[in-house]
């Protein structure tokens, strides 16, 4: 997917305007929220949990080329194939052969984040193949030609009533008609219209969530079962996903998944959690026939050197997203790529260039609740600062920006005469706002009195009173 | 009963008040609250006239070079006081948290952010955690509402202090809103670099304190209540805003924020 990160503003802007966007906003963070509040409150050892999931990450990144080669040897032994990417045209060749190969008319997808990021569903349909997402949320998008707007809930931006439209308009075609307002009605009818496709499906592509180097399994884990008919009922099973997201050990799969689910939604454990070694083995009643591992680099192992390297301790559990203010004000396309909210914020600039999507680490407030809810303790906001840093380095940051930093921080480092310069314009202010105690509008100052009032200030700098205070006590001294 | 403890005199500890620029050009009415409850809190202050910011707008900017000059300003400024104390929890997570990450690459410069900031504490926390102070005599007549200012919550653990100070305010009750976690949308130069995104959010939160029925809303960050109390004002709304210091220093009987002179 191209990116369209260069766009954010106006982005943000219309999607602020947007009231079926702002509608559904509005329900997602009260439940994503609130839910995962309570699941917590019920875990007296998250706290402990988050910081075994960092250190077993961090111990994994730390010898990561290790533990991909143990993990790939372990898929070979149980009969998968593993592919390594390079970068997203990598893996749109390797998995577009492996269809070829096995004349796929039919792929039906889980829900993958990584094949969103290498656009494979573009390449597989410029082929001529039928690409279906079975994910709910996936599908509804796909239906109406968008990206997902959330990692873990692809379809958060649609309201009811925009998917009941979705689907009568698009379902017509097998002959059903009859228009739905009820959720349970709606999944029902996109239940009846995926079942024919799995039956179908040539292929099915998923993610993963985790990647076993111990015994070579990929795991993942859905809501909706979709991703175990996908990866059971094809012929092929193809597992697209980052080379960040192997750990040692099922064990420590555990401590993750533990995490995962009650960071994610607010579960203790997702409906289904499903553990995929290798094809279908003799005497097996069912599985593929092909088992195949795609991992993807495309610019994580250029993170696994430098400051970046906590970003790769992710686990896609979209707590950040859910948690952040801005996110929560204009949704996940304003980002204008893969992934939004924090962690895309970080992850958009290093995938598609610092300039690309200059506005993401920029516009954030720096709260720090991102990191706070985050399972495996990334600290977004240092990143986010880093990413301005590099781009205030590369001279990306705009001139008038940087001139006006360097006039102010001119005055900073100079405090005898910042303080003589500032008395000027509290003064001045400070006297025509007796009155009225705030200004409807300033110079220089619309893009704060366009929505606030600009409070006035007291009248003289605290600098000046103090200092004649301390002045007056030393005359009635003397 | 007289004993040696009691009786010998105690050197006052000797506070170095960090005069915040958002205090100093738009509120000085906080400066002098915070030397007050100091004071009482029996503290000597100085308020030291070579300081000007933390250097913030740079740091947030990625304009790291100013900001380690400004902060090696501040380090030496503040250089022999017993303590460093401001009236906001963004300044002094700064100086706490990050003067120390700025030199990680600059053994002297680091040992003394790090003398620095064990020496550097947010008001309200001075106070409490370290003061002991349980209780200041103030009244105040209000139903008030307080905001949980990210970086003094996040970085510095402040949530229980300034509510278990304005809990013995004569007058006052505290009522929470909902969300009194989530940012303001403030942000520094985020309000003016993303003004449709920050109205979104103050306009949010602004919803938040009108719902719980506060007639003032207290918060210990000026950029946060400059925000909401202009935001507050253009809605045309009346609840009145003011610094936390103010109030527990008895000297809220001043205009509110964003109001006119009585």
């Amino acid at each position: 997917m191209q990116p369209l990160s260069r766009q954010f503003k106006q982005r943000a802007t219309i999607a602020i305007k947007d009231a079926n966007l702002q509608a559904a906003l509005g329900k997602a963070k009260e439940g994503f929220v609130g839910k995962r509040a309570a699941a917590i409150a019920e875990l007296p050892e998250f706290e402990q949990l988050r910081e075994e999931a960092k250190a077993i990450k961090d111990h994994t990144l730390a010898n990561l080329d290790f533990y991909l080669e143990r993990y790939e040897a372990q898929v070979k032994k149980y009969g998968g194939h593993v592919h390594w990417a390079k970068t997203a045209e990598d893996a749109q060749r390797i998995v577009l052969d492996i269809c070829r190969k096995a004349n796929a008319k039919t792929v039906t997808k889980g829900k993958s984040m990584v094949s969103e990021e290498c656009g494979i569903n573009e390449v597989l349909e410029a082929a001529g193949m039928e690409v279906v997402e079975t994910d709910l949320g996936e599908y509804i998008i796909q239906l109406a030609h968008e990206p997902p707007s959330h990692i873990i809930a692809p379809a958060v931006h649609k309201t009811k009533a925009q998917v009941s439209d979705l689907f009568h308009t698009h379902h017509a075609k097998f002959g059903l008609t009859r228009r739905l307002t009820e959720v349970a009605d709606l999944v029902n009818e996109a239940r009846q219209v995926l079942r024919k496709q799995f039956f179908r499906a040539d292929v099915g592509i998923t993610g993963g969530n985790f990647l076993v180097a111990e015994t070579g399994s990929s795991i993942i884990v859905t809501n909706e079962g979709n991703g175990d008919l996908t990866q059971t009922l094809a012929r092929v099973h193809i597992v697209t996903s980052g080379i960040e997201r192997v750990v040692p050990t099922l064990d420590d799969a555990t401590t993750f998944l533990r995490l995962l689910a009650r960071s994610a939604t607010g579960q203790e454990t997702e409906t289904y959690t499903t553990i995929s070694t290798g094809p279908r083995r003799s005497g097996d009643l069912d599985g593929p026939e092909e088992y195949h591992v795609v991992l993807v680099d495309n610019g994580r192992s250029r993170m696994l050197g430098g400051q970046f390297r906590d970003m790769l301790r992710c686990i896609r559990c979209g707590a950040c997203m859910n948690h952040c203010p801005v996110y929560g004000a204009i949704g996940g396309h304003a980002y204008g790529w893969v992934y939004p909210g924090p962690m895309g914020s970080v992850l958009t600039p290093l995938f598609t260039g610092l300039d690309v999507a200059y506005d993401l680490p920029n516009a954030c407030t720096l709260n720090g609740r991102c990191q706070s809810v985050c399972p495996v303790k990334i600290p977004l906001p240092d990143l986010l600062r880093e990413l301005r840093h590099r781009q205030y380095e590369e001279k990306i940051t705009p001139a008038y920006q940087r001139l006006a930093l360097s006039a102010w921080a001119f005055l900073a480092k100079r405090p005898r005469l910042y303080h003589a310069v500032m008395r000027i314009p509290v003064g001045v202010l400070g006297w025509f706002g007796r009155g009225r105690g705030s200004f409807a509008s300033l110079p220089l100052a619309s893009a704060w009195t366009r929505s606030r009032e600009m409070p006035a200030p007291q009248g003289k700098t605290f600098q000046q009173a103090w200092r004649e205070r301390m002045e007056n006590r030393d005359e009635r001294r003397t | 009963m007289t004993d040696a403890a009691t009786t010998a005199p105690v050197r006052k500890p000797r506070v170095g008040l960090f005069a915040t620029c958002l205090m100093d050009l738009f509120r000085p009415s906080v400066g002098f609250a915070a030397v007050k409850l100091l004071q009482d809190a029996g503290c000597s202050v100085e308020v030291p006239s070579a300081q000007t910011c933390c250097g913030q707008p740079a740091l947030n900017s990625g304009d790291f070079a100013d900001t380690r000059d400004i902060a090696r300003q501040v380090i030496e400024t503040f250089a022999g006081y017993d303590y460093v104390v401001g009236p906001s929890g963004s300044c002094m997570a700064t100086i706490k948290n990050d003067y120390p990450q700025l030199f990680v690459d600059d053994a002297e410069w680091r040992l003394k952010a790090l003398d620095l900031s064990r020496r550097s504490y947010e008001l309200l926390s001075f106070l409490t955690d370290v003061l002991g102070v349980r209780e200041v005599t103030a009244s105040f007549s209000a139903t008030a509402t307080y905001h949980d200012s990210c970086s003094g919550l996040r970085g510095l653990g402040i949530k229980a202090q300034p509510r278990a100070l304005l809990a013995g305010v004569k007058g006052l009750s505290l009522i929470e809103m909902d969300d009194s976690e989530v940012c303001c949308g403030f942000g520094g130069t985020f309000c003016v670099k993303y003004p449709d995104i920050s109205q979104k959010i103050v306009s949010d939160k602004v919803a938040n304190i009108q719902a719980s029925g506060a007639d003032t809303l207290l918060g210990g960050d000026l950029g946060c209540l400059l925000n909401m109390a202009g935001r507050l004002k253009r809605l045309g709304n009346p609840v009145r805003v003011y610094h936390t210091a103010e109030v527990l220093a008895g000297m809220a009987d001043q205009a509110a924020l964003g109001d006119p002179e009585k």
